[in-house]
C-alpha cells in the first residue's frame, strides 16, 4: 500500500527545470531516504510534494488522493507533516506555544494528548516547556521542530536534513527518534546529506542527481554499492 | 581610536556647515522687483558655527557620551524588579483599565472645551494605532499606506451624507466595512510581498487613494473637500442650536437645559471613547483566538507557518482587512468631528505618525500603543509654546525614546494561553 507516489514529476523555477521527471514511491510504514549532493534537487522535490512550487507535469498521489494541483495549505492539513530545512521553530514563542501551533487545526483535547506524547518522546522539551524556542540549542530546536510536526498526528512525516549542523551525539539521538517513529506506524521520508546514517536506518533509498533519480534500492544495498560509496560515503 | 574619531568629527562638523550655512545663513530678500541674496545676521552665522562646534565635540567624545547614555536605564529603579505574578498582574491591569475608562467617562465635564476636542483626536489616533498594530505589530506586515483606509472611512461618511443624507450611525458600519473591503482588495496583490517591497506597494496605494480623491472633482470636490458633514445624533436628538433635519428634536430642548456648544463636543468625545474601547476589546479578543496566533506565527516564520497548514492568503488578508476596518471606524469619527474633510487630511505624514505610534508603543502591545498615541498626539500640543521648534522637539523625543527603549514604551508581553488541566 503506497503512502506517497510521485509519477514522472517535473518542476520548474521560472524557465529552469529543477526536476526532470522524478518517480518515487513511499510505502506505508517505511522509512525511505533520499540522498544527493548539494543542488541535486532534494529540497525542491520535498517542496513540490508540499505544493510550493507546484509540479509542472506528472502526478503526486498521497494516500490514493491526487494532490498535484492542491494548494499548500490543503496538502499540509491532509495527514502529512514536514520538518523544514534549518528547523524553523518560532523563536519568539515558547516551546509549548510552538507545539500548540503544530496542532493548530486540532481540538484542545487532541492537542493535550499529542503534547503529552511529544514530551514522552523528548523529555528534554518538557524541561524547557516555558522557554523561548530561540534560546535553545540547535539539537533541542530540531527536537522541537520534529515534535511540532508530530502535533497534527500525521500519517507521514517528511524530514529535510534533520542532522544539519548538529553534534554527532545529537544526530545519533535524532536518528533513534526517527527509528522510533516507524515503530509507531508513522511513515518517514527522510532527506539527508548524511548518507551513511540515513541509508543505515532506511528500508529503501533513492539517490538523486541533478534532478533525476540515479539509483533506487534497499538501504543496505545502496550502502554496499561502490558508486554510492565513492560519491556519498567518502570512498 | 582618538585620531580616527578626530577625523570623523572634523568631517561631521564640515558637513554641518555645508548643510546649515546655505539654509540659514543666506536669505533671499525681495527688493522692489528683484530678489537679492543677502547674508543673514551675525547672530545666525554664530549659531551655525556653534552648532558645528557642538557636532564636532559630540562626535569627538561620542563613545563616552553613548556609554553614559547606555547607563541611563540603570538609574531606573523599576528596571530590575521582579516581574509580578501573571494572575496578579492581569487583575491589576484590568482594575487599572476599568478605573481609567470610568475616569475618562466623567473627565470631559470638568475640563475646557479645547482639552475635550484634543482628547477626541487622541482617541481617533488610538483607534488607528490599534488597527495598524494588528497589521504591523502582530502580523509583521509593514504597511505605509494605512491612511488610505482612514480616508475611505471618512469619505464614505462625507459622501453618503452629502448625496443621500445618511446619518452618522448608518455611515459608521458602512464606512468601516468599505474600508475593510479596500483592505481586502489591497491584500490580494501584496500577498507574495514582504518587508521593503510590501512597504513600497502599500505606500503607493495610500498615494493612489489620496490622488484619486484629489482629482475626482465632480464626486469628491477635489482639493476643496467636502463640508457640512453632520454631527452624530443621540436617538434622533441633534446637538445644534436649531434642528436641521425634520423629525429630529434638539438635545437641549428635550432635556430642558440651556443650549451649549460644549454638549456636542463632549458627545463626540464619548462616542470616540466607546468606539476606542470596543476596538481595543475586539482586537484583544482576536489576539487570543487562533487567528491571532496565526498572525504571530506568520510574522515569526512564514515558511514554518505554511508548513503547518496555515494558509498565507487567509492569514494575511484577515490582518489587512481587520486593520483597515478599524481605520474606517476612526475615519468616520474624524469626518464627523471635523465637519469638513479634504485630501489634505490624509497625506503620507499621517501614515508615518500612526506607524511611529505603533513602533514607539512597542509592536504588538496594546497598552503601549495606547500610551504612545496619547504621548504623540499631546506632545506637539504641549510644545506649542516653542512654536516653530515643536516638530524639532517632537523628533528629538522620538530619537531619545528609541535610544533608551528600542523595544518601545511597553514591549509586547505575549499572552500566555494554557490549556486547562484535565484530571
Amino acid at each position: 500500500m503506497s503512502m506517497l507516489v510521485l509519477e514522472d514529476v517535473h518542476t520548474h523555477y521560472g524557465k529552469i527545470e529543477a526536476l526532470h521527471g522524478v518517480s518515487v514511491e513511499v510505502k506505508k510504514g517505511e522509512i525511505v531516504s533520499l540522498i544527493g549532493a548539494n543542488g541535486a534537487g532534494k529540497t525542491t522535490l520535498l517542496m513540490t510534494v508540499c505544493g510550493n512550487p507546484q509540479a509542472t507535469s506528472g502526478r503526486i498521489i498521497l494516500e490514493g488522493r491526487d494532490i498535484t494541483r492542491e494548494p499548500t495549505a490543503t496538502i499540509m492539513r491532509s495527514g502529512i507533516s514536514i520538518v523544514p530545512e534549518g528547523r524553523r521553530v518560532f523563536s519568539g514563542l515558547t516551546v509549548e506555544e510552538n507545539l500548540h501551533m503544530g496542532g493548530f487545526f486540532n481540538t484542545k483535547a487532541e492537542i493535550r494528548k499529542s503534547q503529552d506524547h511529544v514530551y514522552e518522546l523528548f523529555p528534554r522539551l518538557k524541561e524547557r516547556e516555558h522557554q523561548r524556542a530561540g534560546t535553545m540549542s540547535g539539537g533541542e530546536q530540531q527536537m522541537l521542530a520534529i515534535g511540532r510536526a508530530l502535533m497534527s498526528k500525521p500519517h507521514m512525516i517528511i524530514l529535510d536534513e534533520p542532522s544539519l549542523g548538529l553534534a554527532p551525539l545529537v544526530i545519533k539521538q535524532i536518528f533513534e527518534i526517527i527509528g522510533h517513529l516507524r515503530e509507531e506506524g508513522i511513515t518517514v521520508f527522510l532527506v539527508e546529506q548524511n548518507a551513511h546514517q540515513a541509508l543505515n536506518l532506511a528500508d529503501r533509498g533513492y539517490v538523486l542527481e541533478t534532478g533525476k533519480i540515479r539509483l533506487h534500492d534497499t538501504g543496505k544495498n545502496l550502502l554496499a554499492n561502490p558508486d554510492v560509496q565513492n560519491a556519498y560515503l567518502g570512498g | 581610536m582618538a585620531a580616527n574619531n578626530l577625523k570623523h568629527a572634523l568631517f561631521c562638523a564640515i558637513v554641518t556647515l555645508i548643510v546649515a550655512y546655505p539654509i540659514l545663513g543666506l536669505n533671499l530678500v525681495a527688493s522692489g522687483t528683484e530678489i537679492v541674496l543677502e547674508g543673514a545676521t551675525t547672530q545666525t552665522v554664530i549659531s551655525v558655527l556653534v552648532a558645528a562646534v557642538v557636532v564636532f565635540l559630540f562626535q569627538l567624545f561620542r563613545d563616552n557620551i553613548m556609554a553614559l547614555l547606555g547607563q541611563a536605564p540603570a538609574l531606573n529603579s523599576l528596571a530590575n524588579r521582579q516581574p509580578m505574578e501573571q494572575s496578579k498582574r492581569l487583575k491589576l491591569e484590568s482594575t487599572i483599565l476599568t478605573l481609567i475608562i470610568i475616569g475618562a467617562l466623567f473627565w470631559p465635564f470638568f475640563v475646557s472645551r479645547g482639552s475635550v476636542d484634543l482628547a477626541t483626536l487622541v482617541l481617533i489616533y488610538i483607534m488607528l494605532a490599534l488597527g495598524l498594530n494588528v497589521v504591523v505589530g502582530l502580523a509583521g506586515l509593514l504597511d505605509l499606506g494605512y491612511v488610505a483606509f482612514y480616508a475611505v472611512g471618512a469619505y464614505t461618511f462625507a459622501l453618503l451624507s452629502q448625496y443621500y443624507g445618511v446619518s452618522f450611525w448608518f455611515a459608521l458600519p458602512i464606512g468601516a466595512l468599505l474600508a475593510a473591503t479596500f483592505g481586502l482588495v489591497l491584500g490580494f496583490p501584496v500577498l507574495r510581498l514582504r518587508g521593503d517591497y510590501l512597504a513600497i506597494v502599500t505606500l503607493g496605494f495610500g498615494e493612489i487613494i489620496r490622488i484619486l480623491l484629489n482629482n475626482m472633482t465632480s464626486l469628491t470636490g477635489g482639493p476643496n473637500g467636502i463640508g457640512g458633514i453632520p454631527d452624530p445624533t443621540l436617538f434622533g436628538m441633534e446637538f445644534g442650536r436649531r434642528v436641521k433635519e425634520e423629525g429630529n428634536t434638539s438635545f437641549h430642548e428635550t432635556f430642558g437645559i440651556a443650549y451649549s456648544s460644549e454638549h456636542k463636543i463632549i458627545f463626540l468625545y464619548l462616542i470616540a471613547l466607546v468606539l476606542a474601547v470596543i476596538t481595543a476589546l475586539v482586537i484583544r479578543r482576536l489576539m487570543r483566538m487562533p487567528v491571532g496566533r496565526a498572525w504571530e506565527a506568520l510574522r515569526e516564520d512564514e515558511i514554518a507557518a505554511r508548513s503547518l497548514g496555515l494558509s498565507r492568503t487567509a492569514v494575511k488578508l484577515s490582518a489587512f482587512t481587520i486593520g483597515a476596518f478599524f481605520a474606517g471606524f476612526a475615519g468616520t469619527v474624524f469626518a464627523s468631528k471635523q465637519g469638513f474633510i479634504s485630501p489634505e487630511s490624509f497625506v503620507f505624514l499621517e501614515s508615518a505618525i500612526v506607524l511611529a505610534i505603533v513602533v514607539l508603543g512597542g509592536m504588538g502591545s496594546q497598552l503601549g500603543v495606547i500610551l504612545a498615541a496619547i504621548a504623540v498626539t499631546i506632545l506637539p500640543e504641549l510644545a506649542r509654546e516653542f512654536s516653530e521648534y515643536r516638530m524639532l522637539i517632537f523628533g528629538a523625543a522620538m530619537v531619545l525614546m528609541m535610544v533608551w527603549r528600542p523595544q518601545g514604551l511597553m514591549p509586547m508581553r505575549r499572552i500566555h494561553i494554557e490549556l486547562e488541566k484535565q484530571e
